[in-house]
């Protein structure tokens, strides 16, 4: 087990290596930060002088260098805008992101598997076909149009909720979180729904596909002959045999939730990290950048553990073992 | 039960999104500032900002005119090498303390030295060789020449307090550094508060980037008190999403509504849209460095830029009038000189072009074109109103001229660096006037490019003309108004007859209030929200 969770760590640091170094050289080739963040009433000396404080005027190789000497100190480089060591600046927006990401997750789960089991088992009925019609619609829905949709309904027609931002805040461990009150959970229950749709859809169909499969089997047969209550069968032993693909698919989603809800949190003002990365995109505020999708490809890795030890707990026959797979 | 119950809860959210109070603003902008420290980054969002809780020594009004703010009168002496101004008596600072010349003068000291600052404020000051307090309600500042803009510049930053900083007692200033003060503040004793003293009519409440900036009004503040309370900027930065906010009552001002939204806006009667024509200016600019020029084919090797009859050419067969009906809706207006003619440097006797293929046809013949050349025109996609759209219909305008053009349209963060590296035959940008009016964009974009005069700064087309500069250069060394404007003038009209650079129009700027509110436009395009109160 230590022997597997060394190799995994070591793996993540490559491929960290490997993005850090594309990241760098790439945004280097798109252009200079400099051209969009001074004022254009300054002149050729002053812009000059910007560059050099920003250490852009060295070739890139040393820029590089510095990078990297920074990087074997923990320094991810301070962002060129916001004056801020760039992973302080990411970590101050994560709370607002991972609040996002796990309750989109979590309605896709408490609202998803329930749905695509009603739909495994009885797939000829009125409501199922209703259901898979509703996920294939989540599913093409584009997450931009759907976000303004829900906007427009819910907090300009209807007036229910705000139209986006983040509300109030309570300090829990001196982290500022939002579900605990009535204006921050409103302004959260609408980004979190536009996340979830497209999760839900896909838990839907991953789990009907499961159930009608599973539902078939000679051990759900026999657990009916041997007058088990329907709860027990379908809530028990067909559940526990279909969950191994919605947890690896959920698990990459949680990822790419955290990590790209550029999307959602653009449309919705939500301050979260996806709305940091595309504004230090369109800047080119570099350390930002790179330290953001560093981070980004640590939480893959990590999620990826996390998912294969869940394996092992849902599947007795899974194994983790130290030894080369 | 159930029905309700979620009437219940419907009702519960509902009043939780409406405004917690009547005298509470809060206004949705399109960027956010990088900071609240007024002396860090030298750009529109942080400038806007900072208006409302610092003050310069001398204002812009509305219409970029000079009217007097923290310094109440000034003088010039006879040689226009001295300015003493005369400070506003009584004027306090938000944590109770008096302002008075010594904040002034740490004000500059700062600039110049603001830890990591991404645009520096410092070109503003560097005119000035000395400043000195005679007293504590008097700045007397020397320049090494003549120099008509120190008004518009020392009405570009904002004042800061000495002792909010940390600095008590006396400053004495000096262009190498400031004996006595060892080091300075960096933003983020701005961003939480600590050094956010100010003598505006808001305080600062709180920042929290990404989600808002929290203020509130100032009433001990000297001159007239704004309307609201409490004022908040959220940043939204998408252009749907803000319109929305606005649309559900989140908030109740958003700037840059986009153009194809308001005309439904205009109808809507829950909004009201204000605009006012602001002093940018969107030109296209020439490759004017010699043969051959990258984005030309099928001239042999030869820059057609070069010469003045295919740039008569290329400005006559452009339709103006049409780009401003029918892509910007009505929202500029057609452009021939550098800036709008409310501002100070225009020739009122420099009339609008109008169009004439074949006029342009004949002069592209003469010019040894007859069969016309491909050209590419640079634009950026996503920097000014429409830009990419009017460069597609000014292409197609020239295509039409035969001269064959594709647009090249890209992102801000390429397009300007390519710029920067000169790749472009033709390029679309836009420039807005400071309060210096005429010689702002003429000192930058058409100036010969030289970096021990300051000149050329953004002249991306690398134009140069001795007689142009000579003229630009006495303009920037004649103080006296009359004189000054006369100069400005004179170099408007070369830079006209001489096609340098092409204006297409004047950007008009819209916001959109909830109905029942309005707002004083600004020629800067700044959102100042003090100005927003109830309509009559």
């Amino acid at each position: 087990m230590l022997a597997y969770l060394i190799r995994r760590l070591s793996q993540a640091l490559l491929v960290m290596a490997v993005m850090a170094t594309i990241v760098f050289f790439g945004l280097y080739a798109v252009g200079n930060p400099v051209d969009l963040l001074i004022n254009p009433e300054a002149d050729l000396a002053e812009q000059e002088a910007t560059i050099r404080r920003l250490g852009l005027d060295k070739p890139v190789h040393v820029q590089f260098g510095y990078f990297l000497g920074g990087l074997v100190q923990g320094d991810l480089g301070t962002s060129f805008v916001h004056n801020r060591p760039a992973l302080e600046l990411i970590l101050s927006r994560l709370p607002a992101t991972l609040e996002l990401a796990f309750l989109g997750i979590l309605i896709a789960i408490v609202l998803g598997i329930p749905l695509g089991m009603i739909a495994g088992l009885r797939p000829d009925a009125p409501s199922s076909k209703l259901i898979m019609a509703g996920s294939v619609i989540g599913f093409s829905t584009p997450n931009f149009w759907q976000g303004l949709m829900l906007i427009m309904l819910f907090a300009v027609f209807l007036g229910w909720l705000p139209a986006g931002g983040r509300g109030d805040t309570v300090d829990v461990l001196g982290i500022p979180v939002s579900f605990l009150t009535w204006d921050g959970l409103s302004h959260l229950i609408l980004p979190a729904v536009n996340v979830a749709i497209f999760k839900m859809s896909l838990v839907i169909r991953l789990t009907r596909a499961g159930t009608s499969e599973v539902a078939l089997q000679d051990y759900v047969k026999y657990a009916r002959a041997r007058g088990l209550s329907p709860t027990r069968v379908v809530g028990v032993h067909i559940l526990k045999n279909i969950l191994i693909p919605v947890v690896t698919v959920l698990g990459l989603e949680t990822g790419n939730v955290i990590a790209f809800a550029v999307v959602t949190e653009t449309v919705f003002a939500w301050p979260g990290i996806g709305k940091l990365l595309i504004d230090s995109i369109g800047l080119l505020d570099r350390p930002v950048v790179v330290a953001y999708l560093m981070l980004t490809v640590f939480l893959f890795v990590m999620i990826n553990l996390v998912v294969d030890i869940a394996y092992s707990i849902l599947d007795p026959r899974v194994r983790i073992r130290g030894a080369k797979a | 039960m159930k029905k309700t119950t979620l009437a219940a809860a419907a009702l519960l959210l509902g009043t939780a999104t409406q405004p917690a109070f009547a005298q509470s603003l809060t206004a949705a902008f399109a960027s956010e500032p990088s900071s609240v420290d007024p002396l860090y980054h030298n750009l529109g969002p942080n400038n806007a900002t900072r208006k409302h809780m610092f003050e310069a020594l001398v204002g812009e009004d509305e219409n970029l005119g000079i009217v007097p703010m923290l310094a109440e009168s000034w003088t010039t002496s006879e040689d226009g090498l001295t300015w003493t101004f005369n400070l506003r008596q009584g004027v306090k600072f938000h944590d109770g303390g008096d302002f008075a010349a010594r904040d002034f003068l740490y004000t500059a000291c700062r600039i110049p030295n603001v830890p990591n600052s991404p645009s520096s404020m410092a070109g503003f000051i560097k005119s000035a060789t000395s400043i000195t307090a005679p007293d504590a309600q008097t700045i007397q500042v020397t320049t090494a020449a003549p120099y008509p803009l120190l008004l518009t510049d020392f009405a570009s930053f904002g004042v800061i307090s000495a002792s909010a900083n940390g600095h008590d007692g006396d400053v004495t200033y000096t262009p190498e550094g400031c004996p006595g003060i060892d080091s300075y503040l960096d933003s983020n004793a701005y961003n939480d508060g600590t050094a956010t003293v100010g003598t505006g009519p808001y305080k600062f409440v709180s920042f929290t980037p990404g989600e808002s900036i929290v203020m509130a009004r100032n009433d001990d503040y000297w001159g007239a008190a704004p309307h609201w309370e409490q004022i908040t900027i959220r940043p939204v930065t998408n252009d749907g999403a803000r319109v929305a906010a606005l649309l559900a009552g989140d908030v109740d001002v958003i700037e840059k509504p986009p153009v194809q939204d308001l005309e439904r806006l205009r109808n809507d009667p829950e909004v009201n849209v204000v605009q006012g024509a602001s002093s940018r200016v969107i030109y296209l600019h020439f490759d004017h460095q010699g043969d051959p020029s990258p984005g030309i084919e099928g001239t042999d090797g030869k820059n057609p830029m070069m010469d003045v009859r295919v740039r008569k050419a290329i400005s006559l067969a452009i339709n103006r009038p049409l780009i401003v009906d029918r892509i910007m809706g009505g929202l500029a207006v057609p452009a021939r000189q550098l800036v709008p003619d409310f501002m100070r440097g225009t020739d009122p006797e420099i009339a609008l072009e109008e169009p004439d293929l074949d006029e342009a046809k004949r002069l592209l013949a003469e010019a040894g074109y007859p069969d016309g050349f491909k050209l590419v025109l640079g634009t950026p996609n996503d920097r000014y109103i429409n830009d990419s759209k009017i460069a597609q219909a000014v292409a197609q305008m020239l295509t039409r001229a035969g001269i064959e053009t594709e647009v090249d349209a890209m992102t801000a963060s390429v397009f300007f660096s390519r710029r920067n590296n000169y790749e472009f035959s033709l390029y679309l940008a836009g420039w807005g006037a400071s309060g210096a009016g005429m010689a702002s964009p003429l000192r930058a974009l058409v100036a010969s490019q030289n970096k021990d005069k300051g000149l050329g700064g953004t002249n991306r087309g690398r134009y140069s003309n001795p007689e142009l500069d000579a003229v630009i250069e006495e303009a920037l060394a004649t103080v006296e108004p009359e004189a000054h404007d006369a100069l400005l003038r004179k170099a408007s009209r070369i830079v006209v007859d001489d096609v340098a650079i092409l204006p297409l129009h004047f950007e008009v700027t819209p916001w959109a209030l909830r109905a029942g509110l309005t707002m004083d436009p600004r020629a800067d395009q700044h959102t100042v929200l003090t100005s927003v109160r109830p309509a009559e």
